[in-house]
C-alpha cells in the first residue's frame, strides 16, 4: 500500500515535469509581453524591466532559470500584480479557493447522493422524475445565469444574504458561492448516484440481504450504497477539476479573493509566473485527487488490490 | 468445392440489425422522440428565423432601447403623441392641431418663419414615423400640414441595451452556438476515435505512451489552454473552435481505446487477421465501426458540453464577437442587465436550456437503445 502510494507520487513528477514545460513554451509563444501597454514604455526602462525579469536572457536560460527555482518551490515574482511574489497571492488565495471548493464539494456529495438513492428507490414514479428533470436542468443552466439570479432574489430583494465579498469566510457569506458552485455537481451526483444504485438494487447481495430480514437502512446505506458509490468516487477526480476552474466565474461575480481569478487575469497580462503557478497547482490537484480516488476505490471494492 | 449457402434460390429471412433495433427503441422513448422535434425545431428556427424576421440582428432602433417583450406593436397608442411632439419641438415648429388617422398622423403646424420642406427628415430620422409629407402650405408658407406613417414594428422578446431586436439575435446566435458544438464536437470525435482505436488496437508499448500523453494532457488545467488557443488564434471563431475540440478529444479517446480492447479478441477480428488484412483495414473495417454506439452517446453529450464552454468563453469577455453574438453572450449581457431588463436573460435561457435538454435526453435515450444489456 505505500509502496504503491509512493510509486504514484514519484510517477507524478515526470507528468509535472512535461506539464511545467508545455505550459511553458505555450505562453512564451503567444503574441505580446508582460510589459506591453498601451503606451509603449520607453525603450530603456523596458531594457531595465527585461533586464531585471531576465527576460533578455534566451528562452532556453530562462526555462533553465524557472526549472531550478520551481525545484526550490519559489515560483518568482508576479509579473503584474508588482511587489507581489506568486508564493505570497497563493498563500492568500489558495485556502480560500479550497475551503471554497471543498465544501461545495460536500454539499454535492452529500444532497446529490441523498438524491439519488430517493429517485432509485422511487424508479419511475413522479419523485424520480421530479429530481432527474432538476438533475438535468442543473446540468444545462450556466453557473453565471444561477449566480444572478439568486443574488437578485436572495440577496437583493429578500435581504437574506450579503451579495458578495468574502469577510473572512464568514458563513453568511459563503451561502451564495457554494450553493452556485455546488448546484452542477449535486445534478452530475444524483444523476451518477440513482443510474448505479437501481444497479445495485437489482443485485443478489442486497436480495440475500432482503431475504435475511435487515432493516431497510442496514440494506440500502451499508449494502446497496457501498458498490453503488463507487462510479461516483471516480467522478471525484474531475470533479474537483471542474471545482477550481468552475470557481473562476463564482470568484469573479461575487468578488472572492480566491485563486480561480489568476487563471483568466494572469494568461490575458502574460503574467508568465502567475500563469505557470497556477498551471502547476492545478495539475498537482488533479494528480492528487485522481491519487486519493484510487485509493478510496480500493477501500470500498475489496476486489481491487494495490499490493 | 462448391459455393456454399447465398445462392440457394430463396432470399433470407432479413436479419435485424443492432441499429435497427436502437432505431425503434428509440422512437419508443417519447421524452428522446420530444427531445428531437424540439432540437429540429430550434435548428430550423435558427437557420430560417433571421431570414423571416422583419428586423436585422445588428439594426439599432434609438427610439427602443430595452423596451419589454411584447405581443403588441410598438410604439404603443400613448407614445405617439408625446414622441412626435418633441420631434417637432426639435425642428422648431409649433403645433396647432394634432389628430391621429388610422395608422397615419395628420398635424397642422405653424412657424414664425417660413417652413423649410426638410422639416420632414426630422419625422422620418426616428424609428416611430416613416413617409413623412408636407402639404397644403399656406401662402406665406408660414404654415402646413404635416403627414406621417406610423410605422409599426413588433418586439416579440423585447431588445437590448443597444435598441436591437432579441428575438433576430436569439436566432442568430442559435446560429452560432450550434454550429460552435458540432464543429467541435465532430473534431473531438474524429481526434479521439482515431487515436483511442489506433492506441488500443497497437497495444503494448505504443498503447502505454499514446495512454501517457493523454494522461499530461488531462492534468493540464483546460481553462489555461482555452485561452491560450483564443490568444493565437485570435477572435477566428470556427478556428477556434476547431482548437477546442481538439482539446476535448481525451475522453473520446479513452473510451474508445477500451472498446478497441474488448473488440480486438473478437473472433472476427482474428479471422481478418488470419486473411492477411492490414492493421489500417481492420482498424477501419471492424474495430471503429463497433465501437460507434458509445461515442454517437458521447457526442450527444459533447455538443452540450462545447456550447457551454462557448458561452463560460463568452461570459469571461474571449467569445464571439459583437455584432455576432451566441446564446452564452446573450446570457451574460442579459445576467448583467437582469434587474432592469429580465427578458434579456429569459428568452436565450430558454432557447439554450431547451436546447442542452433536448441533446441530454437524446444522448440518455440513445444510451439505453444501444446498450444490449436491457433487451
Amino acid at each position: 500500500m505505500h509502496r504503491y502510494v509512493l510509486g504514484r507520487l514519484l510517477g507524478a513528477i515526470p507528468t509535472l515535469f512535461l506539464i511545467v514545460t508545455i505550459s511553458f513554451f505555450l505562453i512564451r509563444i503567444a503574441p505580446g509581453g508582460p510589459f506591453d501597454l498601451e503606451r509603449p514604455l520607453e525603450a530603456k526602462v523596458m531594457e531595465n524591466l527585461n533586464r531585471i525579469y531576465h527576460l533578455d536572457q534566451p528562452l532556453w536560460n530562462q526555462y533553465l532559470l524557472y526549472l531550478k527555482s520551481i525545484a526550490a518551490l519559489d515560483f518568482g515574482p508576479s509579473f503584474y500584480f508588482r511587489d507581489f511574489t506568486i508564493n505570497e497571492l497563493f498563500a492568500q488565495s489558495l485556502p480560500i479557493s479550497i475551503q471554497l471548493g471543498l465544501t461545495a464539494l460536500c454539499v454535492a456529495l452529500f444532497i446529490g447522493g441523498v438524491l439519488g438513492i430517493i429517485a432509485a428507490l422511487r424508479q419511475n414514479q413522479a419523485t424520480d422524475y421530479t429530481v432527474m428533470t432538476a438533475a438535468t436542468l442543473g446540468v444545462t443552466i450556466p453557473n453565471f445565469v444561477i449566480a444572478p439570479i439568486l443574488t437578485l432574489t436572495l440577496g437583493v430583494w429578500l435581504g437574506w444574504l450579503p451579495v458578495g465579498g468574502w469577510n473572512g469566510g464568514a458563513f453568511l457569506n459563503v451561502i451564495l458561492p457554494v450553493v452556485t458552485l455546488a448546484l452542477p455537481q449535486v445534478a452530475v451526483v444524483a444523476r451518477l448516484t440513482r443510474g448505479s444504485m437501481i444497479e445495485a438494487l437489482r443485485s443478489n447481495h442486497v436480495r440475500t440481504a432482503r431475504a435475511y430480514g435487515l432493516t431497510n437502512y442496514m440494506v440500502i446505506v451499508v449494502h446497496a450504497l457501498r458498490g453503488a458509490v463507487l462510479p461516483v468516487v471516480s467522478y471525484l477526480g474531475p470533479a474537483a477539476a471542474a471545482l477550481l476552474t468552475g470557481s473562476v466565474v463564482v470568484e469573479t461575480i461575487f468578488g472572492i479573493p480566491g485563486i480561480g481569478r489568476y487563471f483568466v487575469q494572469g494568461a490575458l497580462n502574460r503574467d508568465y509566473t502567475l500563469v505557470m503557478g497556477t498551471v502547476v497547482v492545478v495539475a498537482c490537484f488533479v494528480i492528487l485527487f485522481n491519487l486519493i480516488v484510487d485509493l478510496l476505490y480500493a477501500l470500498l471494492d475489496p476486489r481491487v488490490r494495490y499490493d | 468445392m462448391t459455393p456454399t449457402s447465398l445462392e440457394t434460390g430463396k432470399t433470407p429471412a432479413k436479419g435485424r440489425s443492432l441499429w435497427d433495433d436502437a432505431r425503434d427503441r428509440l422512437l419508443a422513448n417519447r421524452a428522446a422522440v420530444a427531445s428531437m422535434i424540439v432540437l429540429s425545431a430550434i435548428t430550423l428556427i435558427s437557420i430560417l428565423g433571421p431570414m423571416l424576421s422583419p428586423h436585422s440582428f445588428d439594426k439599432v432602433y434609438r427610439g427602443y432601447v430595452k423596451v419589454p417583450a411584447s405581443l403588441s406593436a410598438y410604439p404603443k397608442p400613448d407614445e405617439i403623441e408625446p414622441a412626435f411632439r418633441t420631434l417637432l419641438k426639435r425642428a422648431r415648429v409649433t403645433i396647432v392641431d394634432y389628430a391621429r388617422e388610422g395608422d397615419e398622423v395628420v398635424v397642422d403646424i405653424t412657424s414664425k418663419r417660413e417652413i423649410d420642406p426638410r422639416t420632414v427628415r426630422y419625422v422620418d430620422r426616428s424609428d416611430m414615423f416613416e413617409n413623412a409629407v408636407l402639404e397644403g402650405f399656406a401662402a406665406d408658407k408660414k404654415s402646413a400640414v404635416l403627414r406621417a406613417d406610423i410605422n409599426f414594428v413588433h418586439f416579440y422578446f423585447g431588445t437590448d441595451a443597444n435598441g436591437r431586436d432579441m428575438m433576430t439575435r436569439t436566432f442568430i446566435a442559435g446560429r452560432v452556438s450550434l454550429t460552435i458544438g458540432l464543429l467541435a464536437t465532430v473534431v473531438a470525435i474524429t481526434i479521439g476515435v482515431i487515436y483511442g482505436a489506433t492506441s488500443g488496437y497497437l497495444g503494448g508499448r505504443i498503447d502505454q505512451m499514446m495512454m501517457r500523453v493523454v494522461d499530461v494532457l488531462y492534468s493540464l488545467p483546460f481553462i489555461f489552454f482555452v485561452i491560450m488557443l483564443v490568444v493565437f488564434f485570435g477572435r477566428n471563431f470556427i478556428l477556434m473552435f476547431i482548437a477546442v475540440g481538439a482539446v476535448e478529444w481525451l475522453d473520446m479517446a479513452r473510451i474508445v481505446r477500451g472498446q478497441t480492447l474488448t473488440i480486438k479478441r473478437q473472433e472476427y477480428v482474428q479471422a481478418a487477421e488470419a486473411m492477411g488484412v492490414s492493421d489500417g483495414g481492420i482498424l477501419k473495417r471492424h474495430i471503429i465501426p463497433n465501437t460507434l454506439g458509445p461515442v454517437v452517446v458521447y457526442m450527444t453529450l459533447l455538443v452540450p458540453k462545447v456550447i457551454l464552454l462557448e458561452s463560460f468563453l463568452s461570459f469571461l469577455g474571449l467569445g464571439v464577437q459583437e455584432p455576432m453574438t451566441s446564446w452564452g453572450v446573450l446570457i451574460s449581457e442579459g445576467a448583467r442587465n437582469l434587474q432592469g431588463a429580465p427578458w434579456m436573460l429569459i428568452f436565450p435561457s430558454i432557447f439554450l436550456t431547451s436546447t442542452l435538454f433536448a441533446l441530454n435526453f437524446i444522448g440518455d435515450g440513445l444510451r439505453d437503445a444501444l446498450d444490449p444489456k436491457d433487451r
